[in-house]
């Protein structure tokens, strides 16, 4: 037999039961990667459930620093023997297959082509603890300490990780590192270690650092001044609100008298999440909710409100697979449409589309003093994949120097100083941006009335045709100068007037510039733009103008960020292939470079739908 | 810095402590039908409000949508106002809270409003003890979409157009107090000597002050057989007795004669007294309240008045620990922990 032949370079996952410790062992496992110097991208694909149905894992260890994810397995570690008949199918040919031997293998499911390792991990710990709790979890820091020696990690790198992970609970300690040594001596007096994949040491971490999308949203809202929360729990959004919470309650509580400089409210639903986050803005706080597809569709009535009444808020959604409920633990990007031209009427929203964690807190900061600035709804769109995963990331920095731009808002002095009326929705500055006033600024001065009805300049109740085309007219003036607020594209060219344009956005960056390296290596030349913002700013049409063959990279069924760019950019929809991935999975370079080929291979034949998924097999 | 009273005043007009004339609480010319019962109600909020002298801009008003919901138009001009959509001004009004919590929350509602399209979120409300007062304009149906039943409406109530509705009616009183709310009353638009002191009680109440006000809609349920038109309200009144509201400034000029009222002392020193018509109500007890709300109904009568009160409970503040700053007045200084912060996080994430 062929065994993969590695350094640095593969992917292993683990099958697992849901609700049997395994989490804390695998991350473990990542973790160490990434101290050894090495890009690691970790990815939980668990399932809608608490205890008791299967659940994988998977890392991609990748020297390069493609943290895309791959497809295809190279080393299985299965715990679960719900799912391992199509865990062994999974593995790629000349791959391992890592079980539990206690109990033979089923000689129907062996595979000539693939290497099995038994691990006897349920006898070790039935010799080993008495507990049965503890018999279970210690059977996961088993295998990562047998992985240690079949890989080669670094075992002082473990047994520093089981320190910090227990610290505070330092009786915890020599327990997981005898759990450690008892599957790395196992391993080592049983198999040829390391084997034919391993790990070695590097430095090509740098100063990144690992955190999940979410945490550094709820970071980015700390640092981005949000004082008010309304939020209801739904995956994968719940860690958003989560995460600024534990981030307040360690750095916006006075020490001296207890108060909390923050005030976060679990609402009755998603609705009056909203309600809260635009009836604080309303008020001059800043908010923000979190939330997924399911609470966007509740949120529409509101977030019509908010765009006509110009009343600033911050929503984070974190998109998983719809329609309906439909894959809730799964990731996707189809929330676009949805949120671009939420609610009735003629409505659009700002909207910000991260990347890494890095964009998630960069970009949370930001979409309060865009939401403020520019008086209206901010939606930021992540997703499940880099909400709820540790992602590899720049390290998070702030600038001390840089003060919260709180938009055009009217204080009691000038309110005193005016000569003329004040007038809420008086377009004074030609930007198609007013000017606000917080309830109570005044005695006398600059108090209004908001609503969602139709209202003159000077925010008084009409019915006059007129008056309501200009303040509609004020509004799309109000968008065009939006697009000088949102973040610019991120434009990177092959250098040598490539022909072929590739158009991504969110999670399909990682994936995406990994195929164009991919690409390149066989003499096919390709530009990247990666969508930031909508609305989009010239440069994107620009950027399609210039190229001949332009693809819109997605993780949706429907193209929507090629429908937002026919509509908003005035594109013929031919004049945009698109390249869409929505079985649930992150979409992967090895897809994207097909598809390419497979269009520029066959210039008639557009390659719209995936039909055979060669990227995921839970179907 | 402060600023000076309104400068034109006619000379003659009374004036409160802050220099204020009632105009200064009157807002836009209602365009509400001629005899809604919502403009008394919005005549009772201006009285209340310019008695108590509390600045108009220090009043915040909320509503949904509605006849009901439009009235905030109508009064304190000054104030800001927000008229946001059908059922969630609840939700609004906690968010307008938690930014900000100096301000006097005025609520505005309908029965459709919080009875059926906002039935959540106004008990949600309720069970947070949001610190505002929330009133319902009670007519028993749906006055801005002409005149459907409401879930308020009685059953066997005649509608004007001759039929009798055929569901239970949903007692918002009732359900307040089961809800735990701290502040409950009923009144009727027509009463202003019961409405304006249970008005002021209200506002200075800390906390979640619900008033049920039935507020007949002489266009669409004013009609013979309606058990929410005037004459029918007028003849089944009965009051839990007589409220006076006493502010704090004035507790020591005016003397009441002890043993016939029953007292209850606010947080800031405000006197509610209540001179009970019925003995058997005790306002700290909300089963007594419950109960005679049913003994009353089985009588075909309206218990009207100031029905249960709980002058020491916990607002959502308090209860979640906001600091006493209003939220919104915290800048960069108080919010952002800095770059300095921001990196030992990062090192806690390698
Ligand atoms: C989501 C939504 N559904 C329906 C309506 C139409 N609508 C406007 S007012 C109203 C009923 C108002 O009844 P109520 O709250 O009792 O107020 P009233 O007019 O009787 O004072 C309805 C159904 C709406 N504005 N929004
Ligand atoms: S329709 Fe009824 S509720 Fe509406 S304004 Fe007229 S009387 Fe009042
Ligand atoms: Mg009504």
């Amino acid at each position: 037999m062929n065994n993969i032949q590695s350094v640095n370079d593969f992917v292993i996952k683990f099958a697992n039961v849901n609700g049997t410790g395994s989490a804390s062992a695998n991350n473990m496992f990542a973790k160490a990667i990434f101290r050894m110097g090495l890009p690691v991208s970790p990815k939980n694909i668990f399932p809608s459930n608490i205890q008791g149905l299967p659940t994988w894992y998977e890392v991609r260890v990748n020297e390069k620093g493609y943290i895309g994810r791959r497809g295809g397995i190279d080393i299985m570690v299965c715990l679960n023997p719900q799912s391992m008949a199509r865990d062994i199918q999974e593995v790629e040919p000349g791959g391992y297959f890592i079980y539990d031997n206690t109990k033979a293998l089923d000689l129907r499911l062996i595979r000539n082509d693939i290497t099995f390792i038994g691990l006897p991990l349920t006898r070790i710990c039935l010799e080993e603890y008495k507990d049965a709790r503890q018999r279970q979890l210690f059977k996961n820091v088993i295998y990562v300490g047998a992985l240690a020696a079949l890989l080669s990690i670094e075992f002082d790198v473990l047994t520093s990780l089981v320190g910090d992970q227990f610290k505070g609970k330092e009786k915890l300690i020599a327990p997981n590192i005898h759990a450690l040594e008892l599957g790395f001596q196992y391993a080592k007096e049983n198999f040829d270690c390391p084997c034919t994949i391993s790990i070695e040491r590097r430095d090509n971490i740098g100063d990144k650092i690992l955190i999940d999308g979410n945490t550094a949203c709820g970071l980015g809202a700390v640092y981005g001044g949000a004082t008010v929360a309304g939020w209801y729990p739904i995956t994968p959004s719940t860690s958003v609100v989560e995460g600024y919470e534990k981030y307040c309650k360690r750095l916006r509580i006075d020490p001296g008298t207890g108060a909390r400089n923050f005030a976060i409210v679990q609402a009755e639903d998603e609705l009056a999440a909203i309600g809260m986050v635009i009836g604080a803005c309303w008020n001059g706080a800043r908010a923000f909710t979190a939330t997924s597809g399911p609470g966007i569709s509740l949120m529409s009535e509101f977030l019509g409100l908010a765009y006509f009444a110009e009343i600033p808020a911050v929503l984070i959604d974190v998109q998983r697979a719809g329609p309906s409920t439909g894959m809730p633990t799964r990731t996707q990007q189809s929330d676009v449409m949805a949120c671009a031209y939420a609610s009735h009427g003629d409505t659009k929203h700002v909207l910000l589309f991260p990347s890494t964690p890095k964009d998630c807190f960069d970009m949370t900061a930001q979409a309060f003093d865009l939401a403020e600035q520019l008086q209206t709804p901010v939606i930021m769109l992540s997703d499940l994949d880099l909400g709820m995963n540790d992602n590899i990331s720049e390290p998070l920095a702030w600038d001390d120097n840089y003060q919260y731009q709180r938009g055009k808002v009217l204080s009691a002095d000038e309110l005193e100083n005016m000569s003329e009326r004040f007038g809420r929705y008086l377009d004074v500055d030609g930007d198609g941006i007013p000017y606000r006033t917080y309830p109570g600024t005044h005695p006398t001065k600059g108090a209004f009335f908001t609503r969602g009805t139709s209202r003159d300049e000077y925010a008084v109740y009409t019915e006059d045709g007129s008056e309501y085309v200009a303040n509609m007219e004020r509004l799309l003036k109000k968008w065009e100068t939006a697009k000088d607020y949102v973040p610019a594209p991120e434009i990177i060219t092959a250098g040598s007037g490539s022909k072929i344009g590739l158009i991504h956005f969110g999670t399909s960056m990682a994936s995406t510039l990994e195929a164009v390296d991919h690409l390149a290596e066989e003499g096919v030349m390709a530009d990247s733009c990666r969508v930031k913002a909508f609305p989009f700013s010239q440069s994107i049409e620009d950027f399609i103008d210039d190229h001949e063959t332009v693809f819109v990279i997605e993780q949706n069924r429907d193209a929507q960020l090629r429908s937002l760019l026919v509509n908003d950019c005035h594109f013929a929809p031919h004049e945009l292939i698109s390249i869409l991935c929505y079985d649930g999975m992150p979409i992967t370079a090895r897809f994207i470079r097909e598809q390419v080929l497979a269009h520029i291979n066959n210039d008639n034949v557009t390659p719209l739908r995936r039909k055979k998924s060669k990227q995921g097999v839970l179907k | 810095m402060s600023y000076i009273k309104p400068a034109f005043r006619h000379p003659d007009l009374p004036v409160n402590d802050l220099g204020y004339t009632k105009k200064n609480y009157e807002g836009a010319i209602s365009t509400l039908c001629a005899g809604c019962g919502h403009d008394s109600i919005s005549a009772a909020i201006v009285q209340a409000i310019f008695e108590l002298s509390i600045a108009p801009h220090q009043v915040a008003k909320l509503s949904g949508i509605g006849c009901s919901s439009k009235t905030p138009t109508y009064f304190l001009g000054d104030s800001h106002g927000f008229n946001s959509v059908h059922g969630r001004m609840p939700s609004v009004a906690t968010g307008a809270n938690m930014a900000n919590r100096d301000m006097i929350y005025v609520g505005v509602s309908g029965d459709g409003d919080t009875a059926s399209i906002g039935m959540g979120q106004f008990t949600h409300a309720v069970r947070r003890n949001v610190n505002m007062m929330y009133v319902v304009e009670n007519n028993g149906c749906y006055g801005l979409t002409k005149g459907q039943d409401s879930a308020t409406s009685d059953v066997g109530s005649m509608s004007k157009k001759g039929e009798p509705n055929p569901f239970e009616a949903i007692d918002l009183v009732s359900v307040a107090l089961q809800l735990g709310a701290t502040f409950v009353a009923r009144s009727f638009s027509g009463d202003k000597e019961q409405l304006i002191p249970l008005i002021k009680a209200a506002i200075s109440h800390q906390g979640f002050a619900f008033i049920d006000i039935i507020s007949p809609c002489v266009t669409f349920n004013n009609n013979p057989g309606s058990t929410k038109g005037y004459e029918y309200v007028r003849d089944h009144l009965a009051a839990t007795g007589t409220v006076d509201f006493v502010p704090m400034k004035e507790e020591l000029t005016t003397s009441y004669q002890s043993g016939t009222a029953e007292e209850v002392t606010l947080h800031d020193g405000s006197v509610v007294h209540l001179y009970k018509g019925d003995e058997s109500l005790d306002i700290h007890n909300r089963r007594s309240a419950l109960k005679l709300i049913k003994d009353y109904k089985a009588q075909d009568k309206i218990l009207t008045g100031l029905l249960y009160m709980d002058a020491d409970s916990q607002d959502l503040h308090e209860t979640i620990g906001t600091s006493n700053k209003p939220l919104r007045s915290l800048t960069e200084q108080d919010l952002c922990p800095g770059n300095k912060v921001l990196q030992n996080i990062n090192d806690s994430l390698r």
